[in-house]
C-alpha cells in the first residue's frame, strides 16, 4: 500500500495498463505536452512518446469518433474528456457509435475504448461547466460507467475498464483530484458491478456513487453524534449495477435515501428508486427519497451554487424523514 | 443495337470512347461490365422486395452510381478498409460481401452480413473489410480517420477509403476529421459520391463554397473525378491507392454521379427539387452502365448475346440472393440480447429491464 492522490491513482493505472498492452493509448485535449488539463497524465509523453499520448485538437465529435473507430479495428484507446460536459458535442459518436456497433454488427466489431474524465460540478464553473453526465451514458444500452470516489478505487476501475473489452465511461471529478488515500501496489483491478460498502449502519442506507460517496458520509458522521448508524453503499459501477448490494443493504436498514450529484429527472436515483420498489417493496418501511441537484441550471453565485447542489445537510434531513424522526 | 431494358439504350459511340479503353485486358471490361450488371440488378431485386414488403424501413439505392462503386472499390486490397453511409449495398458487394448476405441483410435474416440486426443502412463483415453501413450523417467520418488511424498505429500498408454523400460535408464531423487525418497524415481517401442532392436539397443551395474547395482549408488535395465513368474511375483510384498507401497522406476525392432513384424508396425518383427531364437525361447519357457497354462494343470487345448472358447472370444472381434471403431464418428471439455487450461481467447486473437471461 502506498498512499497517494487520486489523480496519481488514474496516472498508475493508466501506466499500468499501457506497460502490459501496446495497443492501449491516450488521446485527449492537453493530455501530452501540458501533462493533462488537470494533471492526470503527469509524464506519460514522456515515458510512452507521441505515438501512444497524444494531444487532439479541440475536436470533441471527432477525436472522440476517431478513438471508436481505432477501437473498431482492435486498438483500446482511452479517450479524455478535459470534463464530461464537453463530451455532450461528442454524444453522438458515443450513442450512436461504440455503444451500437457491437449490435449492429451481430458481434463482430467490439469497441473496447475507455471515455474518462470528471463529471459533475467543481467551484464556480457556473452552468455549462457543471453538470452530472452519467445518466447520458447509461440511457441506453451499450456503455458500462464506472464512477470512482477514492484514489484506489480509481487505480482498480479504470484499470478494470481499460481490460474490458466494451466501451466503459469512467467518470472522476475536479473536486476528487487531490483526494489522498491508500492504493495497492502492483497489478490491482476491481472487478466492474461490484459496490462497496463504505461504512457500515443499519439504521438507514445512504446509496450513491462518485463524488457523492465523500458527501454520504460526512452525513454519517453528523448522524451518528445523534445515535443513527447510516449504511454508506457506494455503487462504484453503474451499469452493470450491483443489484444484490442495493438489496442487501435495504433488507437490512428498511429506510433508504439515494444520493447523486445529477438532477432528479430520469437520474440515476429514479432507477435505484424503481429497482428497489420492484424488487425489495416489502422490506420498505418508508418512501424511498432523493437527495440530488436542484432542479435548474447551476448559477454561478457561491451562494446560490451552494445550495443548487446537494449538501451533508440535505442528506441528513432526508435520513431522518425516512426514519420518521423531526427534522 | 438492341435495347436491354433498363440499362439505358445504345446510342453513337465515337472513336474518343473506344480509346477510353486502353490499360484494360477484355476480361477485366467485362469484369468491370458484370459487376455494375449485377448490382443494378441486385438493387432493382431490392426495389422490387420492398414494394412486396420483404424488405422494411428506410433502403436507399445505389441505382446510377455503380460505376463509383467499381471503380472506386475494385482497385483495393482485401485487406483495405471500407468505412461508409447507408447507401452502401453494392459498394458492400463490391468489396467482397455476397449478393446473398446482403439481400439476407436487407429482409432481416439469420444469414445477412449484420445477422440481421443492421439492416439495409449497417452492412458489416470484418472478414473482407467492410466497416459499415452508419447510419448518420457524417458520422463516419471521424470512424474513417479512425480506422487509418489504427492502420498508422501499427504500420501497417492498408489504407482507408471512407464514403460520404455531397451533404455530408456540411456536417462539424467532416471538418473534424479532416483536420486530425492532415496533422497526422493518415493513410485514409474521403471520397464524396456527389450526386448533387442531400434528400431533396441541392448541394449548391446549401454549400457557400464548392466541393472541391472543402478539403483545402487543411491541405488535403482535392481530386475530382467522373463517377458514371468506371475506367476513368478505376484508373484514378487505382493510382490514388498506391500513393495513399506508399505514404502520401489523406486525399479527397469529389467524385461526381447521379442518383437515378429516389433519395430512399419512400421518395418519389423526381418531385419537386429536380425535374422528371433532369432525371430522364441523365439516365440517357450518363448511365454508367451504357457507357462502358457502348465503349467495348464499339471497340468489338462485347457482342450483344454476351451481353445478353452477363446480364441474365446478373439476374440470376440477384434471384438467387432474394430466394436465399427469403429461405434463410429469422433470427432466434432467443438471440434478442445478443451482442448488446462483448464481455457480460460476471458481477452485477447490465440489463435493467427484468426480463433479460442475464438477469
Amino acid at each position: 500500500m502506498a498512499e497517494m492522490t487520486y489523480r496519481e491513482a488514474l496516472n498508475a493505472a493508466m501506466c499500468q495498463e499501457m506497460d502490459r498492452d501496446d495497443s492501449v493509448f491516450l488521446m485527449g485535449e492537453e493530455v501530452a505536452e501540458y501533462d493533462g488539463a488537470y494533471k492526470v497524465s503527469r509524464g506519460m509523453l514522456a515515458r510512452y512518446g507521441d505515438r501512444r499520448v497524444v494531444d487532439s485538437p479541440i475536436s470533441e465529435l471527432g477525436f472522440t469518433g476517431l478513438c471508436v473507430g481505432a477501437a473498431m479495428t482492435g486498438l483500446r484507446p482511452i479517450c479524455e474528456f478535459m470534463t464530461f460536459n464537453f463530451s455532450i458535442l461528442a454524444l453522438d459518436q458515443v450513442i450512436n457509435s461504440a455503444a451500437k456497433m457491437l449490435y449492429m454488427t451481430n458481434g463482430q466489431i467490439p469497441v473496447p475504448i475507455v471515455f474518462r474524465g470528471p463529471t459533475g460540478a467543481a467551484l464556480q464553473l457556473s452552468a455549462q461547466h457543471s453538470q452530472a453526465c452519467e445518466t447520458y451514458y447509461v440511457h441506453g444500452p451499450g456503455v458500462k460507467l464506472v464512477t470512482p470516489a477514492t484514489p484506489a478505487d480509481a487505480k482498480g476501475l479504470l484499470a478494470a475498464a481499460i481490460r474490458d473489452n466494451d466501451p466503459v465511461a469512467v467518470m472522476e471529478g475536479e473536486l476528487l483530484y487531490n483526494v489522498r488515500g491508500e492504493v495497492p501496489d502492483g497489478e490491482y483491478v476491481i472487478p466492474l458491478g461490484v459496490a462497496d460498502l463504505k461504512r457500515w449502519g443499519d439504521d438507514v442506507s445512504i446509496i450513491t456513487h462518485g463524488k457523492m460517496v465523500h458527501v454520504a458520509l460526512q452525513a454519517a458522521r453528523t448522524l451518528a453524534r445523534d445515535g443513527i448508524e447510516a449504511d454508506v453503499l457506494d455503487l462504484r459501477s453503474i451499469r452493470p449495477l450491483d443489484v444484490d448490494a442495493i438489496l442487501e443493504s435495504v433488507e437490512r436498514t428498511n429506510r433508504v435515501v439515494y444520493l447523486e450529484e445529477g438532477w432528479p429527472f430520469a437520474g440515476i436515483g429514479a432507477q435505484i428508486v424503481s429497482l428497489i420498489q420492484e424488487e425489495a417493496f416489502d422490506d420498505l418501511d418508508a418512501p424511498v427519497v432523493r437527495v440530488t441537484q436542484a432542479d435548474v441550471p447551476m448559477p454561478y453565485a457561491k451562494n446560490l451554487e451552494q445550495i443548487a447542489k446537494p449538501g451533508v445537510k440535505g442528506v441528513v434531513e432526508a435520513c431522518r424523514k425516512v426514519m420518521y424522526l423531526p427534522a | 443495337m438492341a435495347t436491354i431494358t433498363g440499362i439505358g439504350t445504345a446510342d453513337d459511340e465515337t472513336e474518343a470512347a473506344a480509346a477510353g479503353l486502353e490499360g484494360f485486358s477484355g476480361d477485366e471490361l467485362q469484369a468491370l461490365l458484370a459487376e455494375m450488371l449485377l448490382y443494378r440488378r441486385f438493387e432493382e431485386k431490392a426495389e422490387e422486395a420492398y414494394a412486396i414488403g420483404k424488405i422494411g424501413g428506410f433502403c436507399h439505392l445505389h441505382i446510377g452510381q455503380e460505376g463509383l462503386a467499381a471503380g472506386a472499390i475494385k482497385p483495393l486490397r482485401e485487406d483495405d478498409q471500407v468505412v461508409t453511409a447507408y447507401r452502401e449495398h453494392t459498394q458492400a458487394i463490391a468489396k467482397g460481401i455476397t449478393p446473398r448476405a446482403v439481400m439476407a441483410e436487407l429482409y432481416g435474416r439469420t444469414d445477412g452480413c449484420s445477422g440481421g440486426r443492421g439492416g439495409s443502412m449497417h452492412l458489416f463483415d470484418t472478414a473482407v473489410g467492410f466497416l459499415g453501413g452508419h447510419g448518420i450523417v457524417g458520422g463516419q467520418i471521424p470512424l474513417g480517420a479512425g480506422v487509418a488511424w489504427a492502420i498508422r498505429y501499427r504500420g501497417g500498408d492498408q489504407i482507408c477509403m471512407c464514403f460520404m454523400g455531397d451533404a455530408a460535408v456540411n456536417q462539424g464531423a467532416f471538418l473534424e476529421a479532416l483536420n486530425m487525418s492532415a496533422i497526422w497524415r493518415l493513410p485514409v481517401i474521403y471520397v464524396v459520391e456527389n450526386n448533387g442532392y442531400g434528400m431533396g436539397t441541392a448541394f449548391s443551395r446549401v454549400s457557400a463554397t464548392e466541393m472541391e474547395a472543402r478539403s483545402g482549408a487543411f491541405g488535403i488535395p482535392a481530386h475530382t473525378v467522373n463517377g458514371q465513368d468506371v475506367l476513368e474511375t478505376y484508373r484514378f483510384f487505382e493510382d490514388l491507392a498506391g500513393h495513399v498507401r506508399s505514404g502520401a497522406g489523406p486525399q479527397f476525392v469529389n467524385a461526381v454521379t447521379y442518383r437515378f432513384r429516389g433519395h430512399s424508396m419512400s421518395d418519389p425518383v423526381s418531385g419537386t427539387y429536380r425535374s422528371k427531364e433532369e432525371v430522364e437525361s441523365h439516365v440517357e447519357e450518363q448511365d454508367p452502365i451504357t457507357i462502358l457497354r457502348n465503349r467495348m462494343m464499339k471497340a468489338g470487345l462485347l457482342t450483344q448475346a454476351e451481353l445478353e448472358a452477363m446480364d441474365a447472370d446478373a439476374r440470376a444472381a440477384s434471384e438467387d440472393a432474394a430466394d436465399f434471403a427469403d429461405a434463410s431464418p429469422l433470427p432466434d428471439p432467443s438471440t434478442l440480447y445478443d451482442h448488446v455487450y462483448a464481455e457480460i461481467n460476471p458481477h452485477g447486473r447490465l440489463f435493467l429491464d427484468g426480463r433479460s437471461p442475464h438477469g
